[in-house]
């Protein structure tokens, strides 16, 4: 096990395309584990992907359990290929990401999602997820595609009445 | 030896003001911070952070404030803090157009700990019935909750929408 290098923008491999994982074996399941150690070492992470360690390689980890103001969660999510199958709603929420230090801003996601995703013996799982959590799956998801929250960002002014217009 | 200063500069709104300033101070070598630049009425205002090898300022932007005729005003920055705080609130406020408004809330707000990161205010409506909307990010310094308090406070007829920010770590 071991933290590995955080690449930050404008580092280019951050703006590639990952692959596809097709190879479920012991190389696969080494990598989570550094991955995940790795998201555990940048300061309340809640997600990472596979690319901000330099990997092209469709995998990412989304936790959202342990935050202080809690929010609803599926726990520990390892996502190996992962889908967004639907999209439903829009909300704006802030972001930072730890490829792009020191800079947070407004991101516009969909307020719900279902996903389905391979764990590292390429079995595959699917549900539905909203809010925050909903919120970390695309954002990881981005950077799989090689998109940074900053490709993202909407003005201040964006989106004046949140509640009111996204209240359930 | 490096130095920050903050510039404010005003004028009749046109076309190529930004490019225009922007150019004059790339021109002397200085470097851009935070800004904030926006339409007010048929005004154009720039606020600029900037770093410079203690230069003229004032020199460095006089042709391009003739050209355009812009007010400068020069501050130095009070300390080299590259980052403004995080805000952990995000509130909106609107109602039927008055005077006082903004007073009246940023006021309860702010003895209720509300330190304003970002506020943006704007009339819209209809020229006859007017409305005041009011856009915050600020630190919510004594928690959420004393906002929320604070806001019961406020005169029938504004509205205000009080939502934390989490902002998401990934």
């Amino acid at each position: 096990m071991a933290v590995l290098d955080i690449i930050c923008y404008p580092d280019e491999r951050l703006k590639q395309e990952s692959e596809t994982v097709e190879e479920f074996d012991q190389a696969l399941k080494d990598f989570v584990a550094d991955l995940e150690e790795t998201r555990l070492a940048g300061p309340g992470a809640v997600g990472i992907a596979a690319p901000q360690v330099g990997m092209a390689k469709r995998i990412a980890i989304v936790d959202v359990s342990k935050m202080k103001k809690p929010v609803e969660n599926h726990g520990y999510l390892l996502m190996i290929n992962p889908e967004i199958t639907k999209w439903e709603g829009m909300g704006k929420g802030r972001e930072g990401c730890l490829s792009v230090p020191d800079f947070t801003g407004n991101v516009i996601r969909a307020e719900k999602i279902h996903i389905r995703f391979q764990n590292t013996d390429g079995e595959w799982t699917e549900f539905d997820t909203h809010g925050f959590e909903a919120r970390a799956i695309q954002h990881e998801m981005d950077h799989l595609d090689g998109m940074l929250f900053l490709d993202r960002l909407v003005s201040r002014r964006t989106d004046l009445f949140q509640r009111k217009v996204y209240k359930k | 030896m490096k130095k920050w200063s903050v510039l404010t500069l005003v004028g009749a709104d046109q076309a190529g003001i930004v490019a225009g300033v922007t150019k004059a101070l790339a021109a002397a070598d200085c470097e851009l911070g935070e800004t904030s630049m926006m339409q007010m009425g048929g005004n154009f205002s720039m606020m600029l952070r900037v770093r410079h090898d203690d230069i003229d300022l004032a020199s460095a932007l006089k042709d391009i404030c003739q050209q355009l005729n812009l007010h400068l005003h020069i501050d130095d920055d009070v300390d080299g803090k590259t980052e403004a705080e995080e805000p952990d609130v995000n509130i909106t406020v609107y109602g039927a157009d008055r005077s006082g408004i903004v007073a009246e809330v940023t006021g309860a707000l702010a003895d209720a700990g509300l330190n304003i990161v970002d506020l943006e205010t704007a009339v819209g409506g209809s020229s006859d019935k007017p409305i005041y909307i009011m856009t915050i990010e600020g630190k919510a310094c004594n928690g959420v909750d004393a906002l929320n308090d604070a806001a019961k406070n406020i005169s029938a007829g504004i509205e205000l929408n009080i939502v934390p920010i989490q902002t998401l770590r990934a």
